[in-house]
């Protein structure tokens, strides 16, 4: 296919892409640095450990009951026993409505390891409001449009159970949604359009409040911190607890960069005026706070 | 001096033995859990077959099945658009700048968008008439109206709007050939585009006529200044300017000529540099406007007449009454603060009769009055009463050909509603443009389905070369059709009517400026050439006999509007159903309002009842040649001996359930005053009122401060705002020396404070409506407000008061005279009135705080005091230790709940909710957030910027609503914002200070002007 032509775009615009396009490899190194370094412990369960475990000193209590005369070591096995059941009965209410690994089948099979690793998009090309909204957005067809007008079938590494029809089938869905004709390369006119239900991950309560751009643009976190290495996800699932002990575990934690942005300036200078401090936690400005994000 | 005053919320509290009063002051929640409704009938308990065991069986049961079902989360889709508009980002607000204009209400807004759902309403400050009322805030939520037309109709059955446009213009053809008459009826028609296309309809027909009617009509005061003036249109008002105002019934602060009077008014009220204007209002209904006067003369309506003529021949005539009587004294004394006042004075009527408007226009002429614009007229209220009779009677005797009504209703507005339905069967064609179905719609043979304002294209000129624009701000929810669009086709004009205004806007309006810029900014102000202005030779000396013939009657029957219902438009909305009225603090209600006197005359009672619901007797009134029965009697303190009155806009039939209260009083409509009689009625009827519930443990007298401009210029600060003393080792020390709680560090950072100017607060209540749209406070219903369960985060309390000492009396002459004996008996005669927002006030030493056993209510750096309401258990120990009562508990769950059949029941009204505030559920305590999801998102965006803060961009939905400017709200941290200034003033208080809560909401007291020379 001939290139576009953009007569839009004047001589230092074209520069300016460049540019961009060059710094943003630079980033990609970047993140690829950091996702590397945060890489997630392997997700085979280690369950398995505690089941036996548990089972064998079921066993031993049982073996206790049954062949021991003495009659202090039965009741210690059965204050042990009631000790070890309130202890596991606690741990698996705590894990009620936690839905750390959640990972649901979405109408199109898209391969977060295709696009943000093997091809290194960047998170917000796509989830572009993240640094703009609450919401970090799903992207609407016509963003991935913009790609995948002139890609419509799978090229790279085909992996023995994934074969490319499979992929090219995906890819299709996203033209069945917009109406968009492969072969004519022209999109269908007068077509219902169908919106793509995908099912979401990471989901809040109703009563919590929470800001992507107050992460992703204020603070500055690579989406990994939160989401995990989902460039090699090849489908995501949900790499933190999204607890609120895990919210406040790292509120707790991280030092807020109070340099280089005005809005802080004014409490800079107060804090290290009263305190004499250059750095706080985002709890001691106030991130601990009920709410802050209960509202 | 201030302190002296009694204040009180209902005449009840007035009565000593009262045990009801006493029961309200201890308890915050009046009524016990419905325990009796189970556990009370002992044969139901006795013969049940639920044995104890089986009840826990079944607890266990539902318990493990609940738990089990709760273990495996529901799928959630997130569908996000197939191709994303270009100016949506979702989770970001969009604003645009819109004008609402229904023909009752004019205001330039802008409107609050989230992924294409308006939400809010909010003024547009830029503008000049960017002030919002309850009704034009609350205007949202009648867009989300599921009573609203869906379709269009033709002879009662659904059409679709191509097949109505072709069948009208079939018939309006056939009408041209042979000449007959049509009429295009509208409300107040201030949209110049509208208006040439009308223009263009009649060039192209004919016989046609286009009459514009008003349910409330001005007619009286329209007819007068064409009279003087030459042009049928009504003068502005600056109230800001001047120095005295006397008004004779005119409830400027409500709906007179279509209101929008405060902003000016406010700025008059607050002392400067020991200067602030003096208002004596004369009027027979307690009002918005009387309430706010620094004097108010209870008169009837027929003395209205007589004053105004007496107060021209003073001033004009400087013919002085000689007769002395309390009512001549206060008409001699406002003449001479009036002529004092020079050019900086202004006489204001309501009478509705063309020669006392007549009378009050000669006295503004003739002392040159700043106050009048006659040059910047009001395009509003332009509705001619005369022109709609004489369509009526013509239609009656079969002389007119097609009637085409445009988003009025006059089948119920009308005083003859039923037979000018009656009469439209007997026209050849009638149209009816609607929202939603209603009185006149039914007796229509075409019904057109037309877009609410925040879907529709148009523009309106409010006042005289203030143009504005409207602009859709959601897709067409239904499927309407714009009256303009309709007019167009049949008018074979070429394009939409987007394209007409775009191109008649170009041509005639912008001179040049872009049509984005303006699109953008709302309105533009056009410098029209200036007019000679003409002052007419009139005879007012005519007028003034005319005048005089008018004679009182025993009972004078006026009918008014109310701030939440106004002509009744939006009866459907639940909002403003809800909204307690400023004055009589009831709510889902019209009432006829009788004096004291008279209700003892009648022998007609309200009473309390034992959970502090009001009831009242009932009576039939007969007025105007008809009866209107069942008619619920309210007796309201300060109204005139030998008058009633009663509010226009209820009685509606057809609307959603809980929506169809109160009866219609547009039949008794009419005149200077209506003469009626009234019988009472057997039964009892159930007010929805809450002045007396959320009583702050009887410390009223405390809670509201004001004094007199006199001695705020005289004395000295601690004897008309004394800081409250308390005792440390047997010293006398001012609060901040004595403390219980240890201190809390928050000078770093932002705070938060609120500041309420009481000096300027007119108690419209737009801030009421404003918190339930911000911050999805759920709608109770009439019940439950019976009940003290109202969930209003924002009330306006409205204390009445009486100073009437021997003092006071000798200076006002009264001493010794009936009228003081009856002040001094019947302080509910001739009350005071003081208004007061109450919310929460962020105590920074919360009672509340340190009650709750989860923490669930806890302290932020910022001055909030936070509500966690997932953590809330539902004690509501919180409430009953909160000295303000400002704690509202979730009774039930109000959302997806049919017996709560309201905005929050149907997927449309649900589009109204503000996604960034839960919905509360049942159980939990709610209460003010001093809405911490706006300052939260206001903080956020300067961080983006990395910028500080800059002063007024914090805002709260009340503050941000409040068009008189008596809420400011902002950083104290910072000692440069406005809301730090006003922490400074000398008439600043806090609420019940002696407690020592220290909140971070704080009042200027209001200084009433009472020098009568």
């Amino acid at each position: 296919m001939p290139m576009t032509p953009y007569p839009q775009f004047s001589a230092d615009d074209i520069d300016a892409i460049l540019a961009y396009t060059s710094v943003g490899d630079v980033k990609q190194v970047a993140t690829t640095q950091v996702a590397e370094s945060m890489v997630a412990t392997s997700k085979s369960s280690t369950a398995w450990i505690s089941y036996l475990v548990v089972f064998v000193i079921l066993l031993l209590a049982a073996w206790v009951f049954i062949a021991s005369n003495s009659g202090l070591l039965k009741i210690v096995t059965t204050i042990f026993v009631m000790l070890l059941g309130t202890y596991i009965l606690f741990e698996v209410l705590f894990k009620i409505g936690v839905d750390q690994d959640y990972q649901p089948i979405q109408p199109i099979a898209f391969d977060h390891k295709i696009h943000a690793g093997d091809n290194k998009i960047d998170c917000e090309y796509c989830h572009s409001s993240a640094k703009n909204s609450k919401t970090s957005g799903i992207p609407s067809v016509n963003v991935c449009m913009n790609c995948h007008k002139s890609i419509s079938e799978y090229t790279g590494p085909v992996k023995s159970e994934k074969e490319k029809e499979f992929y090219d089938t995906e890819i299709h869905k996203i033209y069945d949604a917009i109406g968009w004709d492969p072969e004519k390369l022209v999109y269908k006119e007068n077509y219902e359009q169908k919106p793509i239900k995908w099912v979401r991950v990471h989901n809040l309560p109703d009563f919590v409040y929470y800001n992507h751009s107050q992460h992703v643009t204020v603070a500055g976190l690579e989406c990994q911190k939160c989401h995990g290495p989902v460039e090699e996800m090849e489908e995501v699932y949900q790499y933190s607890p999204l607890t609120m002990n895990w919210c406040l575990e790292c509120h707790k934690e991280t030092n807020v960069d109070l340099k280089g942005n005005e809005y802080y300036a004014k409490i800079h200078d107060e804090l290290a005026k009263k305190f004499g401090v250059e750095q706080v936690t985002i709890a001691q400005l106030g991130g601990k706070e009920c709410g802050k994000c209960h509202y | 001096m201030a302190s002296n005053k009694k204040y009180w919320k209902s005449v009840e509290e007035l009565n000593e033995n009262s045990s009801i009063v006493e029961k309200l002051n201890k308890n915050e929640f009046v009524e016990d859990l419905p325990t009796d409704k189970f556990l009370g009938d002992k044969e139901t308990l006795e013969t049940s077959e639920t044995s104890r065991r089986d009840f826990l069986k079944y607890v266990g049961f539902s318990t493990a099945v609940a738990s089990l079902a709760a273990c495996e989360g529901p799928v959630i889709n997130s569908i996000p658009y197939v191709i994303k508009p270009d100016d949506i980002i979702p989770g970001v607000a969009d604003y645009y700048a819109t004008t609402m204009a229904d023909g009752f209400d004019f205001a330039n807004i802008l409107v609050k968008v989230r992924e294409g759902r308006p939400i809010k309403i909010e003024p547009n400050k830029d503008s000049e008439n960017g002030s919002t009322n309850a009704r034009v805030q609350a205007s949202v939520l009648s867009l989300y109206d599921d009573n609203r037309l869906k379709n269009s109709l033709a002879n009662g059955k659904a059409a679709d709007n191509k097949t109505v446009d072709a069948e009208v213009l079939a018939k309006l053809n056939d009408l041209k050939t042979k000449g007959e008459k049509i009429v295009v009826l509208t409300g107040t028609c201030a949209s110049p585009s509208t208006k040439s296309l009308i223009n263009k309809f009649a060039e192209t027909y004919g016989n046609v006529d286009h009459i514009l009617y008003d349910a409330v009509p001005e007619d009286a005061a329209l007819n007068a200044f064409e009279k003087m003036y030459g042009r049928r249109t009504l003068p502005d008002y600056n109230f800001g300017h001047a120095d005295v105002i006397v008004s004779v019934g005119a409830d400027f602060l409500g709906d007179w000529q279509g209101g929008n009077f405060e902003v000016g008014y406010a700025k008059g009220r607050v002392p400067k540099n020991g200067k602030m204007s003096r208002h004596i209002q004369f009027e027979s209904n307690m009002t918005l406007t009387g309430g706010n006067a620094d004097k108010r003369v209870v008169v009837k309506p027929s003395e209205q007449v007589l004053i105004m003529i007496k107060l021209y021949q003073a001033i004009v005539k400087g013919i002085a009454t000689r007769e002395a009587s309390p009512m001549n004294d206060a008409v001699q004394k406002a003449v001479s603060q009036l002529k004092k006042a020079g050019r900086n004075a202004v006489v204001v009527t309501g009478i509705q009769d063309e020669n006392a408007q007549l009378l009050a226009l000669a006295i503004n002429n003739h002392i040159q009055s700043k106050v009048v614009d006659v040059v910047k007229t009001r395009n509003f209220r332009h509705g001619n009463t005369e022109k709609v009779n004489q369509l009526f009677s013509n239609m009656k005797a079969g002389k007119v050909g097609a009637l085409i009504t445009f988003d009025i209703n006059p089948a119920y507005t009308l005083p003859k509603g039923a037979e000018f339905a009656e009469a439209m069967k007997k026209v050849g064609l009638t149209v009816a443009f609607a929202l939603s179905a209603n009185e006149t719609t039914n007796a229509s043979q075409y019904v057109v389905a037309i877009p609410h304002y925040l879907e529709s294209w148009g523009d309106v000129m409010i006042k005289m070369g203030q143009y504005s624009l409207v602009q859709p701000t959601i897709n067409q929810l239904f499927d309407t059709h714009q009256f303009q669009d309709s007019l167009m086709k049949w008018t074979n004009t070429p394009g939409s009517y987007y394209d007409y205004l775009k191109g008649r806007w170009t041509e005639s309006v912008l001179g040049g400026k872009s049509w984005n810029r303006t699109l953008h900014d709302g309105t533009i102000t056009v410098t029209l050439p200036e007019e000679e202005i003409k002052v007419n030779e009139v005879d007012i000396n005519a007028a003034g006999s005319a005048l005089a013939k008018i004679k009182g009657s025993d009972l004078e029957l006026t009918v008014y509007t109310k701030v939440g219902l106004g002509d009744g438009q939006q009866a459907n909305n639940p909002w403003l159903q809800e909204l307690p009225d400023p004055i009589t603090r009831t709510s889902w209600d019209n009432y006829l309002l009788v004096s004291r006197i008279d209700a003892e005359k009648f022998n007609l009672k309200n009473w309390t009842v034992a959970n502090g619901a009001l009831d009242g007797d009932m009576v039939n009134v007969v007025a105007n040649g008809v009866t209107v029965s069942n008619v619920p009697v309210y007796i309201q303190p300060g109204q005139a001996p030998g008058s009633v009155a009663l509010a226009l806009g209820y009685g509606r039939k057809g609307l959603v359930k809980d929506m169809n209260v109160g009866v219609n009083a547009y039949p008794l409509a009419g005149g200077v005053y209506q003469s009626a009689i009234i019988e009472k009625v057997t039964g009892v009827h159930n007010f929805a009122c809450v002045q007396l519930q959320h009583t702050i443990m009887g410390r009223e007298g405390e809670i509201t401060k004001e004094t007199t401009l006199a001695d705020y210029i005289s004395k000295p600060r601690e004897e008309w705002n004394q800081e409250p003393l308390f005792s440390l080792d047997h010293q006398e020390v001012t609060q901040d020396k004595v403390n219980l709680w240890t201190k809390f560090d928050d000078s770093l950072g932002t705070k938060f404070n609120l500041s309420i100017d009481l000096a300027s607060c007119t108690g419209c209540a737009a801030c009421v409506i404003a918190c339930h749209a911000e911050n999805n406070v759920p709608v109770v219903g009439k019940e439950e407000i019976r009940k003290s369960r109202d969930m209003h985060w924002l009330r306006i309390d409205r204390y009445y008061s009486s100073d009437m000492t021997v003092e006071r009396g000798k200076e006002e002459g009264i001493f010794g005279t009936g009228d003081f004996f009856n002040a001094q008996t019947h302080p509910s005669d001739a009350p005071e009135v003081s208004f007061q927002p109450v919310m929460c006030q962020h105590c920074n030493n919360a009672p509340c705080e340190t009650v709750c056993p989860v923490a669930a209510t806890s302290h932020g750096r910022q001055g909030q005091n936070q509500m966690a309401y997932n953590r809330c258990i539902g004690t509501r120990y919180c409430a009953n230790n909160c000295p303000y009562r400002v704690r509202r508990f979730n009774w039930f769950k109000y959302a997806d709940n049919s017996e709560f059949d309201f905005n929050m029941n149907n997927d449309l009204g649900k589009m109204v909710l503000n996604p960034d505030v839960v919905v509360r559920s049942r159980g939990v305590m709610e209460k003010c957030s001093m809405c911490i999801q706006m300052t939260q998102a206001t903080i956020l965006e300067a961080k983006k910027e990395g910028r500080p803060v800059a002063d007024g961009e914090f805002q709260t939905a009340c503050s941000n609503a409040c068009s008189s400017g008596a809420m400011v709200f902002g950083d104290i941290n910072d000692e440069s914002t406005k809301v730090s200034h006003k922490k400074k003033e000398d008439r600043t208080f806090r609420l019940l200070d002696f407690v020592g809560t220290k909140p971070n909401v704080f009042y200027q007291l209001k200084v009433k002007n009472t020098s009568e020379a």
